[in-house]
């Protein structure tokens, strides 16, 4: 047990990986079994590491004592600086977890790739992306981090192209790849002005000079850090990226790129605004808390107006980083004007819903993976009937859709519930930009909300129940376990989060209060009836005690009812269809089921419907003789943000083109007219 | 003593439940100058259905065997937490864990009512029919939209209560001053308009249809029969009993009982309450009697209007 | 709105009375229903109607009985929309081949115990349209017909007073062969 609060114990798990990787490309080379052994190889190294991540992180947390130690490099500037306090032990539990369930997944998933893809390859980058997420908490040093971010990007990327055989893929991580970098020019802004006014790349050195740094500075710092990070989180507008990316990788690997990638977004969002640089001014914490708000309810807008089941999935990754926001911003906003221990409790708030989401987006994108792995495809319009096919792929999927849909006593609920209570508390600040900003945050989250189980309701309805409407979907069978088993995992985990929510709200506030910013105080609430003015907080939401309500109100009116109807007969039937035959065409369809709603929001979602009609006789265009109506959704940020970047860039570029003459005189010519100005610039300075 | 409470708050509002539908029924048929059924003859109706067999859809999984059971269990579990004649959170002396206090907190209740629209909307789709399917869709759209207005009403109670359990709410609400409640009464309009979104009734939907087409509620128990609907309809009995009683005892708290212990104090409590239930009842009828069903499409302007009013009348709460 | 509302409080009930309508002196065709099932649907009664190639003279008598003359829902009587919600199949009509399906249909769809009536003369025996090409004659040649309600179509009051003949106990023993039309 001690070992697992020792720097090696950290060195063996990056080790893991690497034997991981690098060994699964000789294997494959070795064996030429399509590459079944190279999958095996690297999904088990894989599942070994992150076991070994949960332990650390788990041990960390439960001993209360942090890792942190230094390993030099031939850079005089640039150390392998490794920390792990009570925040990154958590992050780095969340990774693991996810991760290692990821990996059993992989195993069934894997004979997908047979003799079309290299496994030893996917391997490879498997571990790399693993290795990598779990070096983004612990590294204490700006170029180590950077490093560490810029490897998690590469080999995501890698992954998301991995089905290179099909067109969308490419350009799905083409434009990641893209954005992420965009993402990282401003993470990279970020970091160089922070060492300039500290004058080192240590994070240690940057927590120490708080204070020192002018509000300017300081200022220009938390906006690049929002947007390069925010980038990576998914958050409106910078998203375009996450509904393209996270459904062309393969299954697990969006499970984890949606459930633990944007999670290091907002952990390092977290470290800047509290650990870093505390003491941001009220107004950050207010921009952060409409960006949420954006980012949720358009999240779930966008997610509403979906067929395709993953990219329905990722747009609500979208909508839950919205909701993190409010909490991370609640919690910057209370810091501010001196609330602490609201702080404390909005905090706690946001990372119980960072955990609770990675829990059940991950559950939900394996279910998804499942059910495109049983059918072939991954549009919705062509399921239908799977909860007999796929029984326990249904039973998962619908406790992961109920989780999101934060329904008690699952943890979604809990997480919600926290997130509600602390936009209660700002609404009845004394200042009136406050109160207006939390009143918008509040509205914005009911609607996602409603919106949000509407959704689910459709993605489950759609998927699992009635008929099924094609052949693929008529001839699904059920997954492997390896495939079922991480789901069983997860959707447990769901329920019991939820039923334990004063246990893990207590636990997270005394991880955030480790950072020693923030002392756990006794918290005087102006409502709430259940929240009493305890430091162990143990009286929060007693979800388990509604669970057995509901519970025992179910077994009692289940029996009572059994009882008095005992001899009553059940006849199955077809269904009531007015006396002709139902076919698949009678069903309602996932398109039409969000109809309505996509009707009622047109101002923001903007469908569009194109018709084209062929007559019989086309002078005449009495009688039809067909006619093909298509609907789909405009994308306003590509046509109003991107392109006109694009053209600009594109100007720009091709009047920069004019110096490219072709001609190498010229430029030798420029190399020396450079050199004489910067000489002269240089003496004269 | 507490067992008996219990289980009286377990039973009070499954039991009262299809009196007000009756009663609403009896009133409508009075404004159309009939004699209408008796008002116990919901009772007959469950009773009935529940002597009945079923007829199960082949396409049917265990969802829609599932939901109807566990629909019922959430409103009896809901009614059981709202102060019904007395304002007394209520738990089992030798098992703590069974208490129906945490149940009170409005949050828990607006989610526990979502919970259950959505296994109804499920149950709807179960089955494969495109009643049940476009009922399900509009369902959704409808709740959706409804519970932004429903939880900035409470939202409004609550702080003016200063507690988050409607429990709590009624006993404190009772000692403020009447201006300190005036924004209850735009609080009053969300939640009505709310109410009549959550439950089916006029101007959003037709609890007595025969069209599919202007059906919403109705169009998911399409292919319920026997003890199934019966729990259905009962559940929507309870659904409204439970909203109506929140309504009076919420927005208009005086007379409440704050304790069991008092008889006196229930007697009047309970006329109170049935007399207040009385004429919001009656309004819901007259309404119905009076109106027009809306067309879907306006449905969301009335939704919003509700959503406005909590605004409205949160805000004036929290400025004063 | 107050002048709608000052006619709706001065307007006089003009319901029939239950008395009137026990007097009548109909004659339903068909066996009596055994106790427990009268017992069963004598405080409510759902009622499905299926249109069977009818000239749709019986379903404009019916439209009658919810209004305020007749006043079924005052017998706990109502008309449904689904046939799962159903007791009783009011069938009218000779049942044309289009309608064979169906009709089958919707008694399959109908959960025990049931009632089906056959109301009208075309649904007895074919009516006006007997031995057609297009029909089949009677409800009873395609499902099991309990009862019959002649009449061409009936009224309004003869389909209620059946109604409640079917439904209450009698005392005077079951005779179902007068032709009284």
């Amino acid at each position: 047990m001690e070992f697992l609060l020792t720097p090696a114990s950290v060195l063996l798990l990056f080790a893991f990986f690497f034997i991981g990787s690098v060994g699964a490309v000789f294997i494959e080379r070795l064996f030429s079994d399509n590459g079944k052994m190279a999958g095996f190889w690297g999904h088990g190294f894989a599942l070994l590491g992150s076991l070994l991540g949960l332990a650390i992180s788990v041990s960390v947390l439960f001993f209360g004592q942090g890792i942190a130690f230094t390993l030099p490099t031939v850079f005089p500037n640039f150390l392998l600086d490794f920390r792990l306090d009570g925040i990154a032990a958590f992050f780095f539990g969340i990774i693991s977890l996810v991760s290692a369930l990821a990996s059993i997944y992989g195993f069934g998933y894997q004979k997908h790739f047979y003799g079309k893809y290299r496994l030893g390859v996917f391997s490879f980058f498997y571990n790399a992306f693993i290795a990598s997420l779990l070096l983004v908490p612990i590294a204490n040093h700006a170029l180590f981090f950077l490093l560490a971010w810029e490897l998690m990007s590469v080999a995501s990327y890698f992954l998301v192209v991995f089905e290179n055989q099909k067109e969308e893929n490419i350009k799905a991580g083409f434009l990641y790849f893209l954005m992420t970098h965009f993402g990282t020019v401003f993470v990279m802004i970020a970091f160089f002005l922070a060492y300039k006014a500290t004058g080192s790349f240590l994070f240690d050195d940057w927590r120490a000079a708080t204070g020192t740094i002018t509000p300017l500075i300081q200022g220009i710092i938390f906006g690049a850090a929002l947007i390069g990070f925010g980038t990576k989180a998914g958050i409106i507008p910078l998203h375009i990226w996450l509904p393209e990316a996270h459904p062309a990788a393969p299954s697990h690997v969006s499970a984890l790129m949606s459930g633990v990638m944007v999670k290091t977004a907002l952990f390092m969002l977290f470290r800047f605004f509290f650990d870093f640089f505390p003491g941001a001014p009220m107004e950050w914490g207010l921009v952060i808390i409409l960006i949420g708000s954006l980012s949720a309810l358009l999240g779930i807008l966008y997610a509403l107006s979906e067929n395709d089941i993953k990219r329905l999935l990722a747009f609500s990754t979208v909508e839950n980083v919205g909701i993190i926001l409010l909490g991370l911003g609640a919690g910057v906003t209370f810091f501010s004007i001196g609330l602490e221990s609201f702080a404390l409790f909005s905090l706690a708030a946001a990372l119980y819903h960072t955990l609770n989401h990675a829990i059940f987006k991950s559950l939900l994108f394996l279910g998804a993976g499942s059910v495109v792995e049983a059918t072939g495809t991954r549009n919705m319009e062509s399921y239908g009937g799977l909860i007999k096919l796929l029984p326990f792929t249904a039973g998962f999927f619908l406790v992961g859709s109920l989780a999101i849909s934060a329904f008690p006593p699952f943890n979604g609920f809990a997480s919600e519930w926290l997130t509600f209570q602390s936009l209660f508390i700002g609404m009845t600040s004394a200042e009136m930009i406050i109160k207006v900003v939390f009143f918008i945050a509040i509205g914005s989250l009911v609607f996602t909300s409603g919106l949000a189980a509407a959704c689910f309701v459709k993605t489950f309805g759609a998927t699992f129940l009635a008929r099924p409407r094609t052949e693929e979907a008529k001839n699904a069978k059920e997954v492997s376990v390896f495939m079922l088993l991480p789901m069983g995992i997860l959707a447990l985990l769901s329920f019991l989060l939820g039923i334990n929510a004063t246990t893990v709200v207590a636990s997270l506030i005394a991880i955030i209060a480790s950072i020693g910013l923030i002392r756990p105080v006794t918290l005087q609430f102006p409502f709430s009836e259940f929240i009493q003015a305890r430091a162990d907080f143990a009286a929060i939401l007693p979800l388990e005690s509604i669970a057995l309500l509901l519970g025992l109100v179910f077994l009692l009116s289940f029996g009572a009812i059994w009882f008095v109807t005992r001899s009553r007969k059940i006849v199955v039937g077809p269904t009531w269809d007015c006396g002709t035959p139902l076919g698949p065409r009678g069903e309602i369809t996932s398109g039409s089921f969000s109809r309505s709603l996509v009707t009622i929001f047109r101002g923001i979602l903007r469908p569009t419907r194109q018709s084209t009609v062929e007559y019989h006789d086309e002078d005449m265009r009495y009688f039809i003789k067909s006619q093909e109506i298509r609907t789909s959704m405009s994308d306003p940020y590509r046509k109003g943000i991107y392109q006109p970047i694009g053209v600009v860039l594109h100007f720009l570029a091709s009047q920069a083109r004019r110096i490219q003459s072709g001609n190498v005189n010229m430029y030798i010519l420029y190399l020396f007219l450079t050199l004489i100005i910067l000489l002269l610039w240089a003496t004269h300075v | 003593m507490n067992t008996l409470l219990f289980i009286f708050q377990l039973l009070i509002v499954p039991a009262l439940s299809p009196l007000g539908i009756g009663f609403i029924r009896k009133v409508k048929a009075r404004m159309q100058n009939r004699v209408g059924a008796s008002v116990f003859q919901p009772y007959r109706d469950l009773w009935k259905l529940f002597q009945k067999d079923e007829v199960i859809s082949e396409d049917a999984s265990w969802i829609f065997r599932f939901s109807p059971y566990l629909i019922f269990a959430i409103t009896i579990l809901i009614g059981a937490s709202i102060p019904v004649i007395a304002a007394v959170p209520v738990a089992l002396d030798f098992l703590p864990s069974f208490s129906f206090l945490p149940a009170g907190d409005f949050l828990v209740i607006i989610y526990l009512f979502a919970l259950m629209t959505f296994f109804l909307a499920l149950s709807g789709m179960d089955t494969g029919s495109a009643f049940g399917g476009f009922g399900s869709s509009r369902e959704m759209m409808v709740a959706a939209l409804a519970e932004a207005g429903l939880l900035f009403s409470l939202l409004a109670v609550s702080v003016t209560a200063e507690s988050g359990n409607v429990v709590a709410m009624v006993g404190n609400l009772q000692y403020l001053p009447l201006q300190a409640l005036f924004p209850l009464l735009i609080a009053f309009l969300a939640f009505i308009i709310a109410l009549l979104a959550e439950n089916a009734r006029f101007p959003v939907d037709n609890p007595a249809t025969h069209l599919e087409l202007t059906m919403i509620h109705e169009a998911m128990i399409l292919e319920h029969s026997g003890k199934r609907l019966a729990l259905m309809e009962w559940a929507a009995a309870n659904k409204l009993l439970i909203f109506i009683l929140l309504a009076v005892n919420l927005f208009f708290p005086w007379g409440v009982s704050l304790s069991y212990d008092s008889f006196s104090g229930l007697l009047v409590s309970t006329l109170l309450v049935v007399g207040k239930s009385a004429i919001l009842l009656f309004g819901i009828a007259f309404l119905e009697s009076t109106m027009a069903k809306f067309r879907i499409f306006r449905v969301p302007d009335l939704l919003l209007t509700s959503f406005v009013l909590g605004v409205i009348a949160l805000a004036i709460s929290i400025t004063f | 709105m107050y002048r709608l509302l000052r006619k709706i409080a001065l307007t006089a009930k003009v319901v029939v009375p239950e008395k009137e309508l026990l007097l009548l002196d109909t004659e339903t065709l068909g066996q009596e229903l055994s106790s427990s099932i009268k017992k069963l649907f004598q405080g409510s009664l759902s009622i499905r109607e299926v249109a069977a190639g009818s000239s749709n003279a019986e379903e404009q008598e019916l439209t009658a009985l919810s209004n305020s003359y007749y006043d079924i829902e005052r017998f706990g009587i109502r008309f449904v929309a689904s046939p799962r919600h159903a007791d009783m199949l009011f069938v009218s009509g000779p049942v044309s081949r289009n309608m064979t399906e169906g009709l089958r249909r919707t008694y399959a769809a109908t959960p025990d115990p049931k009632i089906v009536v056959a109301i009208g003369d075309g649904a007895i025996d074919g009516g006006v349209y007997r031995d057609s090409y297009g029909v089949w004659n009677s409800v009873s040649d395609v499902i099991p017909v309990d009862f019959q309600i002649p009449g061409d179509p009936p009224s309004p009051k003869v389909v209620l007073a059946s109604l409640l003949k079917i439904l209450r106990e009698t005392e005077k023993s079951t005779d179902v062969s007068s032709e009284n039309k």
